[in-house]
């Protein structure tokens, strides 16, 4: 390989040649924008010679670069990379600190030795270079998420591949490396401390010592100074004033302690969870205390070493990114960054400035001799990607243009970025963070008819409210330093879980797991995306600006961390952690189950969704306001399906991850021959082809990845996902950026695609030397273009804020110019950017499924060329209308047939007695009189759509539209509308009658037992009433007082006022008859009182405030009260009275108490009762009839036997007959005297 | 009369082993004659109540009932005129109707041949002429109205309190010209849980957003409010986001912390409803 890198430096074959040479392997002769069509024969020959190690140029290259590099970035945030073997690591090159066993997997491109050499590296050759544990840690974190399992083992980090690994047979077992280490093609170069071959500088890396003079290097300046005189070999810059030219040599005693201790504190934390949850200390952790001690070494473009090598080299590596021949595009863009902003060299002598400027021909000297060369190197790169940096976010766009080094180095490209920074739009901010909100409770999806039985529906109802207690106390604990999920919440999960237990249980709390999902988690943070409907809309048209500026201060304050380097693990941020945690501590094989099936079909559902497609003949009329909706849309779905996808992929691979190596050899074949056997969870290969062919990879690819970023480690060897993988690869390679053109892909998509596929071929469980296997050509997947003409590929459906919600870590680049501005990676936060997407209800009509036969036919013709939006108009319309359509009917025909069945059902009642007859009897009867009236249904939902379909399309289409387009349309929405409704009417319209006719009968047979005379038709207050009666309430408990007053205990000094009395009869009477706040029990405590306190009246035994002479009540005073209570009873009280009650032996008895008794009284209430009609004269001589039966005394029972025969000899007649019965008692003459 | 923790544990102190009767409540009334008698009463059945609960279980050993019972039969048999049973549950401090309630079942279990159902004893507390004894029936009634806290009298007059509260509320509602859907029309619909008043159309007080109302015409004490926090408000907001709890007779300050999470309270209608404009584009 050197070789080829060799004869490239020595000119003797052209960038162009190499580039053709390399693309060759994996793309035919395809020529790209960066080399030249011909072909020089003498080229050819250098080159073919070196053929069989084509494929290995490209690692070789990368890991070529990181070595070179190795001494200038030792402090910074870390270029992870995983690229297999090639490597141009020689022996005991001066650079290649080594490491142990975890050292090596952060080594970039590993060389091609076993692990166990690397392992028995000297762990600290160089003491202070050492750097191993950092690096280790977040390449073991990117093993695997926390708490998923122990993936994350050291073993892991020593995993190499060969770049090349033959692609029939992708094991994991280590092929026999290539002659890479060849000390002829590597001759070592400078001072050799002797070593174990190929050991390699860590790109990760290291604590950033913080320079506190940052303020020197202020970038702003350069943006303010002339950009073009201040240039290059006079630039003394406020960079140069300082005296850090030259700079302090590195690992001095103090650094190397310090790194020392932090890699003994990681190690220490690696070790007591195995599940590190975030990786960002490698790039925040600043050290304060060597603030200032290490400043930057200016960079000077006068002190380049070799520009032409550089340029060449610059020149071979952009087009191998520009050709995708690298995995990862934005990990290339970051290491790129590291070098445009590395502070200094690490060794001083390295560094040495006169090293021979001459020295070009060979590989011998180093590359990167200087900071100067590292900024040289990086602007030559950059210069070829200033499309790709064009279309980054407007803030690292801002960082670029004002980088100084890029200006110094480059003006013409620094003009370039700052003219895209000023035209960039592209401003990708984190929307509001509402806290979580719960999935709203539907009745079509949630109520009783849903469960199938009562006992179900209650267990749910508990559910629910579990889950949101277990998710609000998640909310407020999770953060705290020592609480711990499984202990705090997963017996109370498990609990709940164990309780679900009908299937159908299941699949209800799955639908509420899911949706709280979506709600909670679309966005990466976690936090946004909560009121997905038009609840953001709603608060800004509340004037809600102030809370918008609230959480942006929010969001300020609360920036996320760092999302861990470029290359993070998978993770589960945020409100997801929550979710993974669940089903880990639930680790309930039934709700996985349902899980998987559910997410599996909404993502299929989501997929599938039509979105809309780009057309560029509408784009004069619905331009701008459609594509933000339609962003908008497909972000949402797009999100939804990652997030979904990726839990299916949790879950669904969950069994087969384990802490445990990925097995090998015979255990690894066994395995894999029982894998294969198992069906995938979803056909991910299928929706993977059909997508591509439908030219939707933009929709598919990003939710696939996320779902194929959870695989174990067996499942890349599996053929199925071995397809799936090929076909990634190939898009990955076609989608060169550089090639732009109608119909094709936009730059935006291809960046996303880009972006996703690099991060998943960073995963440690996608074998590393896939993307380097030298599969056919690339042609067979460009054949199987028989797309539709523009498919959502070409729609520029991805911004900037959807590009970097996907991929945070892109983020990082931006990051790392903060840092260099801030002079401090201490600002390490912060910069991660999410957006909420603001709906998920607008995902569009389905298409209808029922079209069949001609007339259906007919209809797609016509919205074949009508504009998209119409189609969705008419689609959107007849949806509507058809639902609404049975909505209606359900108001109106079942509610006139519930109403039938409930006057049928009194009628039923009625003859039948109190006993109304068996409720399931009733039923039948019912619905086989109500039943055969639903045939109406369809009748009326036809008419239902016929006459409201028009007037909508009608009010959605433009004014515009040709009046036989229009008529056309309606036409269709009718049809499709009543097709749709007609359709679900026939099918459930019985069953949709019987069920509310039967809760109508359990409603009225319940509402029949306890008060059947609250049934009757209630009087409702005068229209003029104000409602300002006393209180019910209020009344009752008055009542109670005089009642408990007369009962006793009572104190001497307690009594009633006659006018007390008869004010609150007075009130009685407007509660009465203002019914506004009375309820039915209240209104029968009130008539049980009212007859207690007659009883009270009659006995004489109320106890009157006054001198105690008066402390009876007067006779006439007391019969105008019974007066009183005599007309509330017959005019105001609506339900039934108690009045028997009155001749109840308690209340009777109440006069046995009294001397001398006084009968006068009972015997007035009586007739009056007669005579008011609220009594029979029966039912009296019953009640009397009965009291002779209890026990009494002598003289009482003899008393009343008088007043029995009294009432009974009486004629029918008022007054004189109480005289009558007065004179009959002369022993009672003060009766008479009174009366 | 939203009190503070502090002025709430004063009131709470004064309450300790002080029987349920209208006496009581009138020496309360002139203890604290600046707070609101309804809000006085609420708080003292409710700590009367928190009191019960915590020694109901030692009123209701064999022994215990056996003793009040053995009491009861003496007494009476001395003077069933005199408030025997009223007398017996204010010195061993139980409330008047369950001693009643407790004597009754004792009585019937003696009387009858099988053990009386809860539903008779429960319509004989409610209309005591049912009771075969005539001196327990005057016992048991007059127990029943010298309490302030227990009994079906006041049973009603708490439900009679609630309702007319709710229907307060929904005057108020109608004349803000807010529409909603009532529990009746919600249990109609299907739903599992509801508040009385769902908005169709939400409403913001003092910055958040109101789906629906709760109307409780108690004081909100931290018993009950955690307890109707489990059981009702955090299921409406399960179920239908975040909303108001208005405390017709007040609460404790302090409750009113899950204002941020969806839960508002208020002692009386809000007066600064903020509605969504439809003529603002």
């Amino acid at each position: 390989m050197a070789a080829v890198l060799e004869s490239l430096l020595r000119e003797e074959v052209s960038v162009a040649a190499v580039v053709r040479w390399i693309a060759r392997s994996t793309r035919g002769s395809e020529v790209t924008a960066l080399t030249r069509p011909q072909d020089n024969p003498g080229e050819a020959a250098a080159l073919s010679s070196l053929r069989p190690l084509r494929k290995e140029f490209v690692p070789f290259l990368l890991n070529f670069l990181r070595e070179q590099s190795s001494r200038v970035l030792p402090q910074g945030p870390p270029t992870p990379a995983k690229a297999p073997g090639a490597s141009a690591a020689l022996p005991g090159r001066p650079g290649g600190p080594s490491r142990g066993s975890r050292g090596a997997r952060s080594q970039l491109f590993p060389p091609t030795e076993a692990a166990s050499t690397a392992a028995e590296a000297p762990l600290a050759r160089r003491g202070g270079r050492r750097r191993g544990p950092g690096p280790a840690r977040e390449r073991g974190g990117r093993g695997l998420e926390e708490g998923v399992s122990g993936e994350n083992l050291p073993g892991a980090g020593g995993r190499r591949l060969r770049g090349s690994g033959s692609p029939s047979r992708p094991s994991l077992t280590l092929s026999d490396p290539p002659n890479l280490s060849n000390l002829e093609e590597f001759p070592p170069v400078g001072s050799v401390p002797p070593g174990p071959a190929g050991t390699k500088p860590s790109r990760r890396i290291n604590p950033t010592p913080v320079s506190e003079e940052r303020s020197l290097s202020k970038p702003k300046t350069c943006f303010t100074s002339p950009p073009i005189s201040c240039v290059p070999s006079s630039q003394p810059s406020a960079l140069d004033t300082s005296p850090w030219g030259l700079g302090l040599p590195p690992g001095c005693g103090s650094l190397q302690e310090e790194r020392e201790m932090l890699r003994k504190e990681r190690s220490k934390q690696l070790q007591q969870s195995p599940t590190p949850t975030c990786p960002t200390p490698e790039l925040g952790s600043p050290l304060p205390s060597r603030a200032g001690s290490l400043p930057d070494e200016p960079a000077d473009p006068a002190r380049v070493s070799s520009r032409q090598r550089l340029e060449l080299v610059a020149l071979v590596y952009s087009s191998c990114i520009a050709e995708n021949l690298v995995p990862n595009l934005f990990l290339e863009l970051f290491f790129v960054f590291q070098l445009l902003t590395a502070r200094r060299m690490v060794t001083a002598k390295d560094s040495d400035p006169e090293l021979s400027p001459g020295v070009l021909d060979s590989l011998e000297s180093p590359l990167f001799q200087s900071i100067h060369d590292c900024v040289f190197f990086a602007v030559q790169v950059l210069e070829c990607h200033f499309q790709v940096l064009s279309n980054l976010d407007k803030g690292t766009l801002k960082l670029l243009a004002e980088n100084e080094r890029l200006l110094c180095f480059s003006p013409a490209l620094q003009g370039r970025l700052r003219a895209a920074y000023e035209g960039s739009v592209a401003k990708v901010s984190l929307a509001m963070p509402p806290s979580a909100q719960a999935v709203s409770f539907q009745p079509e999806t949630d109520n009783r008819a849903n469960f199938s039985s009562d006992r179900a529906f209650h267990t749910f109802k508990k559910q629910r409210d579990v889950f949101y207690e277990v998710l609000r106390e998640w909310e407020d604990h999770h953060e705290e330093p020592g609480w711990d999920f499984e202990k705090g919440l997963g017996s109370r999960i498990r609990a709940m879980m164990g309780q679900l237990s009908a299937a159908c249980s299941h699949s209800h709390f799955v639908r509420l797991f899911q949706k709280q999902l979506l709600q909670m988690c679309q966005s990466p943070g976690g936090a946004g995306g909560t009121v997905l409907g038009e609840a953001p809309d709603v608060l800004s048209m509340l004037g809600a600006d102030k809370l918008g500026r609230l959480w942006r201060l929010q969001e300020r304050l609360m920036a996320p961390q760092s999302s861990g380097g470029p290359c993070p693990p998978p993770t589960f941020p945020g409100c997801q952690g929550f979710f993974r945690d669940f089903i880990l501590s639930a680790s309930s094989f039934q709700f996985n189950q349902h899980l998987m099936d559910s997410l599996s079909l909404k993502i299929r559902e989501l997929n599938g969704l039509a979105l809309p497609q780009h057309e560029p003949s509408d784009e004069d009329g619905e331009s701008d306001v459609d594509w933000q909706g339609e962003r908008r849309q497909f972000a949402v779905v797009l999100l939804s399906l990652r997030l979904l996808a990726k839990f299916l992929g949790f879950v669904a691979f969950l069994p087969y991850r384990g802490p445990e190596p990925p097995p090998t050899g015979e255990l690894q074949d066994s395995i894999l021959a029982l894998r294969s056997q198992v069906p995938p969870v979803l056909d991910v290969r299928t929706l993977l082809q059909r997508g591509l062919q439908a030219r939707r990879a933009v929709l598919t690819v990003p939710w696939l990845v996320e779902f194929l970023s959870f695989a174990d480690h067996v499942v890349p060897l599996l053929d199925y996902y071995r397809d799936i993988f090929i076909l990634l690869l190939r898009l990955h390679r076609s989608l060169v950026l550089s090639q732009e053109s109608e119909g094709k892909m936009c730059f935006l998509n291809k960046l996303l695609l880009l972006a996703v596929l690099g991060w998943l071929f960073q995963i440690p469980t996608v074998p590393e030397d896939l993307f380097f296997l030298e599969e056919g050509p690339s042609d067979a997947f460009e054949v199987d273009t028989v797309a539709p003409e523009h498919g959502l590929d070409a729609a520029p459906v991805v911004d900037q804020q959807l590009l970097y919600t996907c991929c945070p870590y892109i983020g990082e680049l931006r990051k790392l110019l903060a840092l260099w501005v801030s002079g401090s990676s201490g600002r390490s936060g912060g910069f991660m950017r999410k957006i909420t997407p603001t709906t998920t209800t607008g995902l569009g009509a389905q298409p209808s499924q029922t079209s069949q036969g001609l007339q259906a036919r007919l209809a797609q013709a016509f919205f074949h060329n009508q504009p998209p939006s119409l189609r969705r108009t008419v689609e959107f319309v007849a949806e509507r209308i058809g639902s609404n359509c049975v909505k209606h009917i359900k108001a109106t025909l079942v509610a006139d047939l519930v109403r039938q069945a409930e006057s049928l059902l009194q009628e039923q009642l009625v003859t039948q007695g109190e006993e109304g007859g068996d409720p399931a009897q009733l039923l039948e009867i019912l619905c086989s009189q109500l039943c055969p009236h639903g045939a109406q249904a369809l009748a009326l939902g036809r008419e239902f759509c016929q006459r409201k379909s028009p007037g909508a399309v009608r009010a959605l289409l433009p004014e515009e539209t040709p009046a036989a387009v229009l008529s056309s349309a309606e036409n269709i929405a009718v049809g499709l509308a009543t097709e749709k409704a007609c359709a679900w009417l026939s099918a459930n319209i019985t069953a949709l009658i019987r069920r509310e006719v039967k809760a109508a009968v359990s409603r009225t047979l319940r509402a029949q037992g306890p008060e059947p005379a609250a049934r009757g038709e209630r009087r409702g207050c005068s229209r003029a009433c104000e409602h300002h009666a006393p209180l019910p309430s209020h009344l009752i408990s008055e009542i109670k007082d005089v009642l408990s007053l007369a009962v006793g205990p009572r104190d001497p000094d307690e009594g009633v006022s006659p006018e007390h009395l008869e004010q609150l009869l007075g009130q009685l009477g407007q509660t009465l008859r203002c019914r506004q706040f009375l309820c039915p029990p209240a209104e029968q405590h009130l008539a049980k009182c009212s007859v207690e306190l007659a009883s009270l009246l009659v006995a004489d035994q109320i106890p009157i405030l006054g001198p105690p002479a008066q402390y009876r009540l007067e006779r006439g005073q007391a019969r105008r009260l019974l007066h009183m209570l005599l007309s509330l009873w017959k005019e105001d009280f609506q339900g039934p009275v108690p009045l028997q009650l009155l001749l109840s032996p308690r209340n009777v008895g109440l006069l046995a108490d009294t001397r001398p008794r006084e009968w006068d009284l009972l015997l007035f209430l009586l007739r009056e009762l007669v005579e008011k009609g609220l009594m029979g004269r029966m039912e009296i001589e019953a009640c009397l009839g009965s009291l002779h039966q209890a026990q009494w005394p002598g003289d009482f029972a003899e008393e009343l036997a008088t007043l029995s025969n009294l009432f009974l000899a009486e004629p029918p007649l008022p007054e004189p007959q109480l005289r009558a019965c007065e004179l009959v008692q002369p022993n009672r003459g003060t009766v008479l005297a009174q009366s | 009369m939203i009190l503070t923790k502090a002025q709430y544990e004063e009131i709470a102190q004064c309450l300790v082993s002080v029987p349920p009767t209208r006496q009581s409540l009138r020496k309360l009334k002139q203890r604290f004659p600046s707070q609101s008698q309804a809000t006085l009463l609420s708080i003292f059945s409710q700590e009367y109540q928190k009191h019960i609960k915590r020694t109901h279980a030692k009123h209701h050993t064999s022994e215990a009932i056996e003793s009040y019972y053995q009491r009861y039969l003496n007494g009476v048999v001395k003077n069933g005129a005199a408030p025997v049973l009223l007398d017996l549950a204010n010195e061993v401090d139980y409330a008047p109707s369950l001693m009643a309630r407790l004597i009754l079942e004792r009585f019937l279990q003696e009387h009858e041949e099988t053990a009386p159902s809860k539903s008779v004893i429960n319509s004989m507390l409610r209309d005591p002429s049912q009771i075969p004894d005539g001196v327990l029936a005057n016992q048991v009634y007059q127990c029943i109205v010298n309490d302030c806290c227990y009994g079906p009298l006041v049973d009603c007059i708490k439900h009679a309190i609630g309702h007319e509260h709710e229907v307060l509320l929904r005057d108020l509602l109608l004349e803000k010209n807010l529409s909603f859907l009532d529990e009746d029309q919600l249990r109609a619909k299907g739903y599992d849980k509801t508040p009385d008043f769902i908005l169709q159309v939400p409403v913001a007080v003092e910055g958040h957003i109101i789906h629906w109302i709760e109307s409780k015409a108690s004081f909100g004490d931290e018993c009950s409010h955690h307890a109707y926090l489990h059981d009702q408000f955090w299921s409406y907001w399960n179920r239908f986001g975040p909303g108001l709890v208005i405390y017709w007779y007040g609460f404790i300050q302090e409750l009113d912390c899950n204002r941020e999470r969806g839960i508002l309270l208020k002692a009386c209608f809000p007066t600064n409803i903020v509605t969504l404009c439809h003529s603002l584009a």
